[in-house]
């Protein structure tokens, strides 16, 4: 059965730092949004959480490309994640969580699961 | 359950030593541990024992605290020696009582061996061993005009420059023809004690003592066998040790032909139950009369102890180097070329008095040994050669030839030994990383992936690449200078090209020359260069992105993903209000307060948000950013100079506060730190800085390249008695040539390592103009003065810069939940749930 999600508007392109990322609140807690204006799509929503260290940190880390994979690097302990599939390049094993995320208006939707069922369904 | 006892008899070095290793492992609660110690005093550094003449006190020279010992619920009983041991009761008796063992461990020491010499207990007739001993000669010292050493042995040339520091006229009485036998030949010593008269010592060597008489114009006379004879005041005996092994020689335990406790690998008597370390043990019919091997035996004796089946004490080596009335003597290993036939090589410049000799193997492959004389400057090279087996260049000479006669530099990467630690959060070895790589790692990547090295502090990195691509480069392999896989260029050449083609922004630099769209590798070190360049403003919207989060936010990110924070204290000079600022702020904020080791205050524990407020308090209240996020200056550190030290004579704090406000904010690449002492005592440790500055009577002398951390290196000194205008170019230009010219990520040291030519080369640039550089390394260096900004300043003032600073942009209200905390000793600090 699909978990049911809903698409939550997190920011605006205010918010938005290019070839860097911003952390938002969510319902599934906390998400680092990524602008890379020179690639499309543009858009990239991962976990901001640091599965190495626990902390809440992904979205002030350094952006770039490993391979053509654009890839995230911990500012803690410099590990890379694709900003795609939220794999980690340096350990198989480890991997953070992806959202869908979309550009609609000047608004930036993410589609986060939900379990109470009076929020909003786009 | 009763405990079992451990009882250790002497509070030495080594048997103090020996607590501190035994009590962190698992069996040590199993025992109830009393110590014996027939000194008076806990034990102390008897290694520094002559800085006890120098004003040090028991304290400062004292190995640990009474309070340490009491923690560790050891029994301490000083002043109480043991008379006597029962091994068949397992007890040892002192005046004050009787107590049972289990386990018992000898730490005696030895004593000095004084000749039989008639007249030998006069009450001016002293040895040189404790401080008990030091007292004594002091007060003999002060009714007293001159005095003798028996003994021109390393230890005895201390005792002389002991009796000179007490304003004795010293004499050194050898039995050998020549100063320091053990460790010198005829040449060195002849160097040596041309180097100590001309301080006002004399010698007299070839000369045995018949007999000590009252003298006529001194207190005392000794009569030498060759009719001659010397008058002085006092006389101290150095002639030797013997190791205290008394009571293992009463109770029946083996003792070797010429004394000493027998002891196996395993620092253990012929009894069982009865261990022996440091001077009092004869391990492989030797003893070892320093302190390194006995501390050596007390970590195996710990392990021992602990159930350690594996661990053995293996021998030492007994290599030395030291300053001896000022005076630089190394003897490495086999120094007499005992070693059937070996073979020497021999430098001796009189005029500069500098004698090297080198030992070498008869098939010319390995070097067996050394002396130095007068320049210790290339004893850790040589001793790498010896202790690893390393092979010798084809011609070997040109490892003691002075550089300008085509000597060769310090060994680099390749010299270090398989052991040597090169990652010490993980403790990997070179032989770890040798290993990785035989099993197939390629790069720097996949070594750092399969070691775990430079994954902890990253205090390591450079080091870490110098290693792998020598390794790399050993087995074949072609290390590509490339920055990353988006530039194919190195650092310096990168720095070219941005500032050749004026380009300012990483987008322009990677559209024309290079490719994708970069990484973590490439954007910082861009950013570095740009800021160098153009000294824009770091969070100017074009650099943002580059930054590494530190940068980006101005502050060091800590383990729990909040921040501290360290204004700028230059000089460490700070005023009371300040101060109180500082405490202010810390407390409304409840930031964890903490003194760096660069003189200055770091805070702990700030959010995100709490950044920009924090600093609009600070930079209110005078302050400016420290960077010390930053590959930048850290900090000028200072004594406090001639305005208040009775020996300072130049105002150290004023330079500091001088340099630092010069420097701050110039980005490197790699952090630089300097130092300023008032005068040659050098409270300030300038010499373990990039730039250290010692001052002289006539101004000042320039140290630079030099660093502490995982691996320390002293400064060379490179230019002095400079004015204070002199000294300030001289650095302008030293640093903006390792900023254009310097790697990624490598320090001052190792970048200077690596230059081709090494130290004269950098010489000839700075001082000599060789390249013609000079006017230009000026303008950039002034231009970087002119343009600075305190970044933090800048930031505050401008709303759409701080908006980087939220933790969450949608919901400001919202604290990270992850960050937890706790109060430790009255301060609060994070708790971390593991993921
Ligand atoms: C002036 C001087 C300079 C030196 N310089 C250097 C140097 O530069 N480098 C170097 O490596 N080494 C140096 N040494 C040697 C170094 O100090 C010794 O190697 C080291 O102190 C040996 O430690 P230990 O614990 O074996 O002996 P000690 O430090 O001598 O400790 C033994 C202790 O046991 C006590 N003791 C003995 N018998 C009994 C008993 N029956 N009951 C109770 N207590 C007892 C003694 O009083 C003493 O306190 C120097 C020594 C001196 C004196
Ligand atoms: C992530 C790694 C590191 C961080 C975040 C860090 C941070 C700091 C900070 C904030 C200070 C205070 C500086 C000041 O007062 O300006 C400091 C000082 C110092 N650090 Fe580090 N450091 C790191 C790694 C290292 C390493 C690897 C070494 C050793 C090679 C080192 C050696 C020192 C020393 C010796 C000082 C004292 C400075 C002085 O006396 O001049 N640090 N460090
Ligand atoms: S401050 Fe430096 S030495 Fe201390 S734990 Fe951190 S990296 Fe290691
Ligand atoms: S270095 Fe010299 S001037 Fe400075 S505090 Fe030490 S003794 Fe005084």
């Amino acid at each position: 059965m699909k978990a049911r999600t809903c698409w939550d508007a997190v920011c605006t392109v205010e918010d938005l730092v290019p070839e860097s990322g911003i952390a938002v609140w969510t319902d599934d807690g906390p998400v680092a949004v990524f602008y890379l204006p020179h690639r499309l799509p543009a858009l990239f929503a991962i976990s901001h959480t640091d599965p190495f260290s626990g902390t809440n940190v992904l979205a002030r880390g350094i952006t770039g490309d490993l391979k053509g994979e654009p890839v995230v690097a911990s500012p803690l302990y410099k590990q890379h994640f694709s900003l795609v599939t939220g794999q980690c390049l340096e350990d198989e094993n480890v991997s953070v969580k992806t959202y869908p995320v979309l550009l609609d208006g000047d608004k930036i939707r993410l589609e986060v699961p939900i379990d109470q069922s009076e929020s909003a369904v786009a | 359950m009763s405990k079992k006892t451990l009882i250790v008899i002497g509070n030495g070095m080594v048997g103090h030593h020996f607590l501190e290793q035994f009590v962190a492992t698992p069996s040590a609660s199993d025992y109830e541990i009393i110590v014996f110690g027939e000194e008076k005093q806990l034990a102390y550094d008897r290694v520094h024992l002559s800085e006890y003449f120098a004003g040090s006190t028991h304290a400062d020279l004292a190995m640990g605290t009474a309070d340490w010992y009491t923690e560790q619920g050891i029994q301490l009983r000083l002043n109480e020696a043991v008379t006597s041991l029962d091994r068949d009761q397992r007890t040892v008796t002192t005046p004050k009582g009787q107590y049972r063992y289990d386990e018992l461990v000898l730490a005696t020491g030895s004593y000095p061996f004084v000749p039989p010499i008639e007249g030998r207990e006069h009450p001016h007739c002293f040895v040189y061993r404790t401080l008990e001993d030091l007292d004594a000669i002091r007060a003999s010292a002060q009714s007293g005009k001159s005095g003798v050493v028996v003994g021109g042995g390393l230890l005895g040339l201390e005792a002389a420059n002991a009796l000179k520091s007490l304003g004795l006229q010293a004499h050194v009485v050898e039995f050998a023809p020549r100063l320091m036998p053990v460790q010198l030949d005829t040449d060195g010593g002849a160097l040596l004690r041309h180097k100590i008269e001309e301080l006002g010592v004399q010698v007299h060597t070839e000369k045995a003592t018949t007999a000590i008489v009252e003298g006529v114009d001194a207190r005392l006379r000794m009569n030498f066998s060759d009719d001659s004879h010397l008058e002085t005041d006092l006389i101290v005996f150095s002639a030797g040790i013997r190791p205290q092994d008394a009571l293992a020689r009463s109770s029946g335990l083996e003792i070797g032909e010429r004394g000493g406790i027998v002891v196996n690998d395993q620092c253990t008597t012929s009894d069982p139950h009865i261990h022996a370390i440091g001077e009092c043990a004869l391990w492989d019919q030797r003893i070892f009369g320093l302190v390194a091997p006995g501390y050596t035996m007390a970590r195996t004796l710990a392990s021992v102890l602990n159930g350690d089946a594996e661990a053995a004490f293996t021998g030492a080596d007994m290599s030395t180097k030291l300053k001896l009335l000022g005076v630089d003597v190394g003897s490495i290993g086999d120094a007499h070329a005992q070693t059937p036939g070996a073979r020497n090589i021999r430098f001796n410049d009189e005029q500069a008095g500098h004698y090297r000799r080198m030992v070498i193997s008869e098939d010319g492959k390995t070097l067996l040994g050394a002396i130095l004389v007068g320049d210790n400057s290339h004893y850790d090279t040589l001793l790498q050669y010896t202790l690893n087996d390393i092979t010798l260049p084809d011609n070997p000479e040109t490892l003691i030839l002075p550089e300008s006669q085509g000597g060769a530099p310090a060994l680099g990467p390749d010299a270090l030994p398989e052991t040597a630690s090169i990652c010490s959060c993980h403790n990997v070895s070179k032989g770890d990383i040798c290993g990785a790589i035989d099993a197939g790692c390629g790069d720097l990547g996949s070594v750092k992936a399969e070691t775990k090295a430079s994954t902890g502090c990253g205090g390591c990195t450079a080091l870490l690449k110098n290693v792998v691509d020598s390794e790399l480069e050993k087995r074949g392999v072609e290390v590509s200078k490339d920055l990353c896989e988006h530039f194919p260029y190195s650092r310096q050449e990168l720095f070219h090209l941005v500032k050749v083609n004026g380009i300012r922004t990483f987008r322009t630099l990677i559209s024309q020359h290079g490719k994708g769209h970069g990484c973590d590798i490439c954007k910082p070190t861009v950013a570095s260069i740009l800021a160098t360049c153009w000294n824009d403003h770091i969070l100017a919207t074009d650099h943002v992105p580059l930054q590494d989060t530190n940068d980006t936010f101005m502050a060091n990110m800590q383990k729990n993903g909040t921040y501290s924070i360290v204004p700028r204290i230059p000089g460490g000079e700070i005023t009371p209000d300040k101060l109180i600022v500082l405490g202010e702020v810390a407390k409304q904020y409840n930031l964890y307060t903490k003194i760096t080791g660069g003189q200055r205050v770091d805070l702990f524990g700030a959010t995100l948000s709490e950044l920009p407020e924090i600093w609009e308090k600070l930079i209110a209240a005078g302050f400016e950013t420290g960077h010390a996020y930053g590959k930048s200056l850290r900090t000028v550190k200072s004594c406090v100079g001639s305005t208040w030290c009775r020996y300072g004579v130049q105002d150290s704090v004023g330079m500091a506060i001088l340099l630092e406000n010069r420097y701050k904010g110039l980005r490197a690449p790699h952090k630089v730190k300097m130092a300023v002492s008032g005068c040659t005592r050098e409270c300030a440790e300038a010499q373990s800085k990039d730039f250290g500055v010692i001052a002289t009577e006539n101004g000042w002398n320039l140290y630079v390249c030099g660093n502490g951390g995982m691996r320390p290196r002293h400064a060379d000194l490179f230019a002095t008695d400079l004015s204070d205008e002199e000294l300030i170019r001289t650095i302008d230009r030293v640093i903006m040539f390792y900023v254009r010219t310097g790697d990624r990520l490598q320090r001052t040291s190792v970048w200077m390592e690596n230059l081709e030519g090494g130290l004269d080369y950098l010489k000839q640039v700075v001082l000599e103009d060789s390249l013609g550089i000079c006017a230009e390394l000026d303008e950039h260096m002034d231009g970087i003065v002119d343009t600075y900004q305190c970044e933090w300043k800048t930031a505050v003032e401008d709303p759409e810069k701080r908006k980087r600073f939220r933790e969450f942009v949608n919901a400001p209200e919202q604290k990270d939940p992850v960050q937890q905390w706790t109060t430790e000793r009255d301060q609060r600090r994070p708790v971390l749930e593991s993921a």
